[in-house]
């Protein structure tokens, strides 16, 4: 605990005001905001450097080491030994699995965000908390998600903090949440889903709130076609914590 | 044409067959008779083919397991000159890798996503027979690979896509293909079998605009299309690409259309399809002009090719042909056929609604015997040849279209070489040219049927029009260029 306050200290981790956002495919239509409490997020994605510390002084955690049925072969693949990760070394690290993702979280006295939570920050543009009505917006982030695949992402924190002050939400990696299988696209996408199994099985693409949020049905597809176990050199992650009770 | 088949599928069952006519039954029994017991044999591994390529016909009497290895890749692509898109593909090109099975084949499919992908994508066949097409047990994420296994209980000729969410995004960047079911028996043997898929595509940028662009949903979500293409670009059915067969040939089409949104009406210039599998159906309509290929269906199109020539592939929805790109071209080779096509007979322009303008190019032909054509008469007449003749491309003004069709007014690339200009009229002109530093590629059809003098006084006026200055064109120097070059084969009007 000690060392994650060291780290919001320094800067690093946001605190994320209470607030309410509309998710794509609500639990209950008739609620369509869904409440988030205030929180705190790391205001950038964890780092090669970062997990290379985590794993250095976590051994079960190292790519030779770590049991298959919690990373598959890809995890950190692309590293050259246990603990030496390509540089750039402040760019996000990816090739990590759910669980890792997780247990370098609780190393650091903190946790994965939730969907929710992670859904709230990312709907901020740069002035609003905010920006889903927002064309010119969304038409900027789709465009990251429409762009072509390159094999490695930029560094972390170039570009301007949204209205939270966090940054790289968008264009640079995808990122683990906790609940990243609760909104499933399940089996079909285009299944309608009725309003009882809408949130755990079927809920499809003719439920959404709003279809022209492409972006989000994007990473709601993405998350969905993923296991706890998976790693791929697109996704990443960040840590969030409970805001301390004054 | 239903009760002449009926009537011979009875007559065969009584006497031997006529050595040409197979019997045909008035149906396949649909997926209840697409079971022809287990998989014989060890498994095949299928041999997959990029547009416009098909696969061989299959030679089994037995069903058979098929592995079916196809990788998704997002990359880059050329869909025009000079312009670039993100398409993310089933094997690589757009459209995807072409699957031939037979009826009541086993199919193990393997979807792989590439690790560099940044999406996941899955597989819908509309050649399978349950819920999602296979799309719910294809779900996946870059760098993994799933597997399902299905029976291709229907005969016939289907389309594949993505169905991850947003579907319509990753079908629009590209993402389907086709997968033929072959009757038990094989299709009737061809000479020529290709693969021809249009689909339609949505950039930020305006047609032909270059660069990198990227896709628009809103262009998506309301349907207006920036290109329509066969097979993923353009050009990639026409000049060098174009498709090829030889006089006496038949030719067998399979046409798909992964949209996302745009119906086609599928006609080929110049033939007509002696049988066309409406939708994919097992039972041929004969006799057919042109064609409807619905978003997500496909079709099979049979003709047999009689004379040589260019046969130009369109949408007929027919700007979607000349100002976004759904053209392609079959290009026949071998001797004329003057009985079936006599090119040109009555050696006559008709000038349209030119009224008097026709005493003057009698005046113009008569002073010309006389040897006293002057400059000004020679450039009356070429005007009123110019309306009959160009001015429906090259507009009145000379002005062109941007993009489509090249200015004459003002152009670089014409008064540059005047042998050159009088060869494009005679032989028309295909491919890429660049005028006033805008590049065009379309097709200007050759207009041998001008004669000499025609085509001097229209070069004349054209040369001394809209800013233009040079010299007379004489109907010598037409003949000469004439006589020393060749039309390309079979003109398509
Ligand atoms: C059916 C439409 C059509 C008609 C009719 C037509 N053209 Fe063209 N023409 C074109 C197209 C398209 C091109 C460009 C071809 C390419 O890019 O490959 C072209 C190119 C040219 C060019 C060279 C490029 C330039 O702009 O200088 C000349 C010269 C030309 N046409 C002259 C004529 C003349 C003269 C006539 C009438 C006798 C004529 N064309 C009739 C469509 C047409
Ligand atoms: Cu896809």
């Amino acid at each position: 605990m000690l060392w994650w306050l060291a780290i919001a200290a320094a800067g690093d981790g946001v605190a994320i005001q209470a607030g309410s956002y509309e998710p794509l495919y609500p639990v209950d239509p008739a609620v369509p905001r869904t409440f988030v409490s205030s929180f705190i997020l790391d205001a950038t994605p964890v780092t090669r450097a970062d997990f290379s510390a985590f794993v250095a002084e976590n051994e079960r955690w190292q790519r030779e080491r770590v049991p298959a049925v919690l990373a598959d072969p890809g995890y950190l693949a692309s590293w050259s030994g246990p603990t030496e990760p390509p540089a750039p070394l402040d760019t996000p690290v990816t090739e990590v699995s759910w669980f890792a993702a997780r247990a370098y979280c609780e190393w650091r006295g903190a946790r994965l965000p939730t969907e929710d939570e992670w859904e709230y920050v990312s709907r901020a543009s740069e002035d609003s908390l905010d920006a889903s009505k927002d064309d010119a917006w969304l038409a900027r982030t789709l465009a990251w998600y429409g762009s072509p695949r390159t094999a490695g992402s930029g560094r972390v924190g170039q570009h301007a903090p949204n209205a939270h002050g966090v940054h790289d939400m968008h264009g640079l990696v995808w990122e683990w949440v906790e609940d990243f299988n609760n909104t499933l696209f399940g089996t079909d996408v285009r299944e309608g889903g009725d309003a009882e199994t809408l949130r755990f099985c079927g809920s499809g693409t003719l439920s959404a709130t709003d279809v022209s949020d492409y972006a989000t049905f994007m990473r709601i597809a993405y998350r969905s076609s993923l296991q706890g176990k998976y790693t791929t050199r697109g996704m990443g992650f960040r840590c969030a914590a409970d805001q301390e009770s004054p | 044409m239903r009760s002449i088949l009926l009537a011979l599928a009875t007559l065969t069952a009584c006497q031997a067959p006529p050595a040409a006519v197979a019997p045909v039954p008035f149906t396949t029994g649909g997926s209840a008779a697409g079971d022809f017991g287990p998989p014989v044999g060890d498994p095949i591994i299928a041999e997959l083919t990029n547009a416009p390529n098909v696969p061989p016909p299959i030679d089994r009497d037995e069903p058979a397991t098929v592995v079916v290895n196809l990788e998704v890749v997002e990359k880059v692509m050329p869909i025009s000159e000079g312009v670039d898109y993100t398409m993310w593909t089933f094997g690589g090109e757009v459209p995807g890798k072409f699957i031939r099975v037979r009826q009541g084949d086993t199919v193990e499919f393997h979807l792989q996503n590439h690790p560099d992908n940044r999406m996941p994508h899955n597989i819908d066949l509309h050649a399978v027979t349950g819920p999602g097409g296979g799309a719910a047990s294809s779900f996946t994420a870059p760098g993994h690979e799933s597997q399902f296994t299905f029976q291709a209980l229907n005969q016939g000729i289907y389309v594949y896509h993505c169905a991850t969410a947003p579907v319509g995004m990753h079908i629009a960047n590209g993402m389907y293909g086709m997968i033929l079911v072959e009757p038990p028996e094989g299709l009737p043997p061809v000479d020529r079998e290709y693969y021809v898929m249009q689909g339609d595509f949505y950039t930020v940028g305006k047609y032909r605009e270059k660069g990198l662009q990227p896709f628009d949903m809103q262009k998506a979500i309301e349907e207006n299309a920036t290109y329509v293409l066969f097979n993923g670009a353009e050009g990639s059915l026409t000049g060098d690409n174009a498709l090829q067969a030889n006089v006496g040939e038949t030719v067998r089409l399979f046409v798909g259309n992964g949209g996302p949104n745009l119906v086609s009406s599928f006609h080929v210039i110049g033939e007509i399809f002696d049988r066309v599998y409406t939708d994919g159906g097992t039972f041929p309509q004969e006799n057919v002009q042109t064609t409807l290929v619905a978003s997500g269906g496909a079709t099979m199109v049979e003709f047999d090719v009689e004379v040589p020539g260019t046969y130009v592939l369109v949408d007929h929805s027919i700007f979607r042909a000349f100002n976004k790109g759904a053209i392609g071209m079959l290009k026949v080779d071998g001797p004329e056929s003057l009985g079936v096509y006599s090119g040109l007979e009555l050696d006559s322009i008709y000038v349209g609604d030119l009224g008097d303008h026709e005493g003057i190019i009698a005046a113009v032909t008569e002073a010309e015997a006389g040897g006293t054509v002057t400059l000004e008469q020679q450039i009356a007449a070429g005007e009123a040849l110019f309306g009959g003749s160009c001015s429906a491309c090259h507009q009145t003004t000379g002005t062109g279209v941007e993009g489509v069709f090249p200015p004459l007014a003002g152009s670089d690339f014409l008064m540059a070489d005047k042998e050159r200009s009088i060869g494009i009229v005679l032989n028309g002109l295909t491919g890429p040219v660049t005028v006033n530093g805008s590049d065009y590629n379309s097709v200007m059809p050759p207009m041998r049927q001008l004669n000499d003098d025609e085509i001097a006084h229209i070069l004349t006026y054209v040369r001394n029009s809209w800013g233009n200055s040079g010299d007379a064109v004489t109907a010598e120097e037409v003949a000469t260029v004439r006589s020393t070059t060749d039309a390309p084969a079979g003109a398509a009007h």
